[in-house]
């Protein structure tokens, strides 16, 4: 019969089955989105310059301190080592300007953790992006600074250091692709290489980590409804290329989009939510008075999550359709 | 070679490690029976069977000591040659005590078979009467007593049967070895469970990572026209009845139906080589067989024992575990019942004994849930497994009922994937027993 003795002795495990686990984890996710965004932290130093180290310094110091200090005052564990918060500083700063303010920067980290995370409960119970919930507060507060761009170190002979959507909207200037592509352009911090942003973004999709429906849908809903409106007057409106490597694209299709906890979680959900969200960026860019909107379309998309979830419930195995 | 198979499967699963080559190439060695075994009276699905010995009554290997209670029961042989010590409640590998003759072996090992029969003459009626008194359980996990699957109800049209050779559980390997160590014995059995049910078409289904048994098997085959070999993309749950079913010969099989609601009859391997013993050579299920694996155990195998041989003597047999052993699984890694007590018995339909080590687990710290969808999109029956688990945890049974909980077939491919390490499926068990007895009562109820 059982004997206590031997089970004690033994230090044998008695959880329930399934036994094995896949080595994926949350602290693990964390660590590779992290290493994932180091190609765009790159090319931020090498197009912008040393200082910006200084901005990724404060924002996660602070995304990481208002953590910490939130969870003391609440009396919660400490979360910190899920890596969460520091990849919340990270996102943040790849999103803000060259040689933007460090005490604004810090503000806005705080904000995204504060009220963009710890107000609803903490990780996984936030209903928005928080890195795109702190670059919403600090676009609202200080939109000049926000919109202030910097040559880049290559872009000697540029008459101009506005973004290429911004040169095309206000100046009718169309900048060239290569450059876009590789990120000698004006632009956020991580935003401007589309090469940076592919590498890291391929490699979360071939872990597993990024589901790829999020930044193909949204890909593919770029380039039709960008098509569309080019067709109607290709002279006025730009070239849906442009629309795909300018702005904060494709940096929201793989790193802010995809974010587990602010997407759907069914498979028909995240066309919805990647189409939805090329749908509204479109819009904006081009009937919008701002040259780009992929913070707002993703942040409008983030509210509708929990319907879309509620409405693309898959139909179980073998039941009728 | 699996992740980019072009061959058949379903939507959803996970590739967990597989650490098959640990036994796949051990054939399979007979543990010589020990002094005492301690055999069940419920190794099988349904009613406990009725003991017909006493205490002191001696008794042979094959002598039957307990007989079926009720239409879905089984009956059990005496599986060594012995006095019968005591009949009471002993440890069970399910983790309750359980109802046991506990028999001491004394003398020589006396066999006592049934007559053995042609194979090629034998009736319908005979092979599933044969297949009743041999006691034989299905043995794919479930031990549902094999002669009730071949007698399907009269308005259940019958068309083919699938042999689930898949074994997509990680570490087993015993249905493996019977494929490529028996290949004949094989087709045989498969075509006696053909002629008891009076089907004309038998698929063999079997993972893409055993081309051993898949070329033996084709080429075994080759001048069969009623029985086909199906290879299957290797990925877990793919030995599910469901998962084979769509694969194989792509029907679903509706929520709460079973197989021969669409005209599909499983057997495992192993009934299949079951079926074939005891016809043709009268041997009554007294053995079972199972892969004895992981890296906890010194020396993995593939062992045939006499039933009823403890989990214990077993362990010894394979030279004991190693120091960083941290749990002792009867069955596969995914679906298996961790052990506590080491003198539970080795039962018919039991397929594997695993000592894992912590690398080989690899628990993480559980978190909350970051909605990432990874339990959604594993889940091969289209649950969402994490709203199961969240109402089941909640105890809101109607929520969790109206959601599907019924429908989970607690593969645990969920929990496997999830990387906050939640105990999805553990959840969702419980909730599943609840809404389960709520229906229960309210039938009875009404």
């Amino acid at each position: 019969m059982t004997d206590l003795k031997q089970i004690i002795n033994t230090k044998l495990e008695l959880a329930s089955s399934p036994h094995v686990h896949t080595k994926l984890s949350t602290e693990r996710a964390m660590q590779m989105v992290i290493l994932a965004l180091l190609p765009c932290v790159l090319s931020a130093v090498v197009y912008f310059g040393i200082y910006q180290l200084l901005i990724f310094l404060v924002s996660i110091g602070i995304a990481m301190g208002t953590e910490y200090a939130i969870k003391r005052i609440r009396n919660q564990a400490n979360t910190l080592s899920d890596g969460s918060a520091l990849l919340t500083g990270l996102l943040l700063a790849l999103i803000l300007p060259p040689n933007f303010s460090l005490v604004f920067t810090g503000l806005g980290a705080f904000v995204s953790i504060a009220i963009g995370k710890e107000i609803f409960g903490g990780i996984g119970y936030n209903i928005f992006n928080p890195a795109l919930v702190g670059r919403a507060f600090l676009q609202a507060a200080f939109p000049v600074q926000m919109t202030t761009w910097t040559k880049t170190n290559f872009n000697v002979d540029a008459v101009t250091s506005a973004t290429p959507l911004g040169g095309f909207k206000f100046d009718g200037v169309a900048a060239d692709l290569s450059s876009m592509f590789l990120g000698n352009t004006g632009g956020s911090l991580g935003e401007t290489s589309a090469l940076a942003i592919l590498i890291g973004g391929i490699f979360l999709i071939a872990l597993g980590i990024v589901n790829w429906r999020v930044p193909v849908s949204m890909i593919i809903g770029i380039l039709i409804f960008g098509t569309l409106i080019w067709l109607i007057n290709p002279e006025a409106y730009m070239n849906p290329l442009y629309h795909l490597v300018g702005g904060g694209f494709l940096f929201g299709a793989f790193f802010m989009a995809s974010d587990w906890v602010s997407s759907p979680i069914t498979a028909k959900g995240m066309w919805i939510f990647g189409l939805g969200i090329s749908l509204i960026i479109v819009i904006i860019r081009v009937f919008g008075g701002i040259p780009e909107g992929v913070m707002y379309a993703i942040l409008f998309m983030n509210a509708w999550v929990p319907l879309i979830n509620r409405y693309t419930q898959p139909t179980i195995f073998g039941a009728k359709k | 070679m699996s992740f980019f198979s072009i061959n058949k499967s379903f939507k959803g699963g996970v590739h967990p490690d597989e650490h098959k080559d640990l036994t796949e190439n051990s054939a399979f060695e007979l543990m010589p029976y020990p002094a005492e075994v301690v055999l069940p009276l419920s190794q099988h699905i349904g009613k406990p069977s009725k003991v017909l010995v006493k205490k002191r009554d001696l008794v042979k290997s094959g002598q039957v000591i307990a007989e079926p209670d009720g239409f879905i029961s089984s009956i059990i042989h005496s599986p060594i040659t012995g006095k019968i010590k005591d009949i009471g409640k002993t440890a069970s590998v399910g983790g309750r005590p359980q109802e046991a003759v506990t028999i001491v072996a004394e003398g020589e090992d006396e066999v006592v078979f049934m007559e053995p029969l042609d194979a090629d003459s034998i009736s319908p009626e005979m092979i599933i009467e044969r297949v009743k008194e041999a006691g034989i359980v299905g043995q794919g996990g479930a031990a549902f007593p094999t002669y009730v699957k071949l007698m399907p109800p009269k308005d259940k049209n019958i068309e083919c049967i699938i042999i689930n050779g898949a074994e997509c559980e990680p570490y087993l390997t015993r249905d493996y070895r019977y494929m490529v160590e028996r290949t004949q014995d094989l087709i045989v059995g498969i075509k006696l469970i053909m002629r008891a049910l009076g089907v004309k078409r038998g698929i063999i289904g079997i993972e893409d990572n055993k081309p051993e048994a898949i070329k033996m098997l084709k080429e075994a085959t080759s001048q069969n026209s009623e029985i086909k070999v199906e290879v299957l993309k290797t990925k877990y749950p793919q030995g599910a009845e469901k998962m084979l079913i769509k694969v194989a010969v792509n029907k679903e099989v509706p929520p709460g139906k079973l197989p021969l609601d669409v005209g599909v009859v499983i057997q495992n391997i192993r009934t299949a080589i079951s079926v074939f013993d005891a016809v043709v050579k009268g041997e009554p299920q007294i053995t079972a067989a199972l892969t004895v694996s992981g890296f906890g155990i010194k020396t993995p195998k593939n062992l045939i024992v006499r039933v009823g041989t403890t989990v214990q003597q077993v362990l010894d047999y394979c030279g004991g575990t190693n120091e960083d052993a941290r749990k002792v699984i009867v069955g596969g890694p995914m679906m298996g019942v961790a052990q506590y007590d080491m003198s539970a018995p080795i039962q018919k339909a039991t397929s594997g004994l695993l000592v894992l080590t912590e690398p080989e687990m690899k628990h993480s710290q559980e978190t909350n849930c970051l909605r990432c969808g990874a339990c959604v999109d594993v889940c091969a029956l289209n649950l969402i497994p994490k709203d199961l688990a969240k109402f089941s945890k909640a105890g809101k049974w109607d929520e969790a009922e109206a959601l599907g909980v019924t429908v989970c077939m607690e593969c645990g491919t969920c929990s496997y994937n999830c990387p906050a390490n939640i105990p999805l499926v553990q959840w969702i068990r419980l909730g599943k027993q609840r809404v389960i007895n709520i229906q229960r009562s309210k039938q009875n109820v009404s």
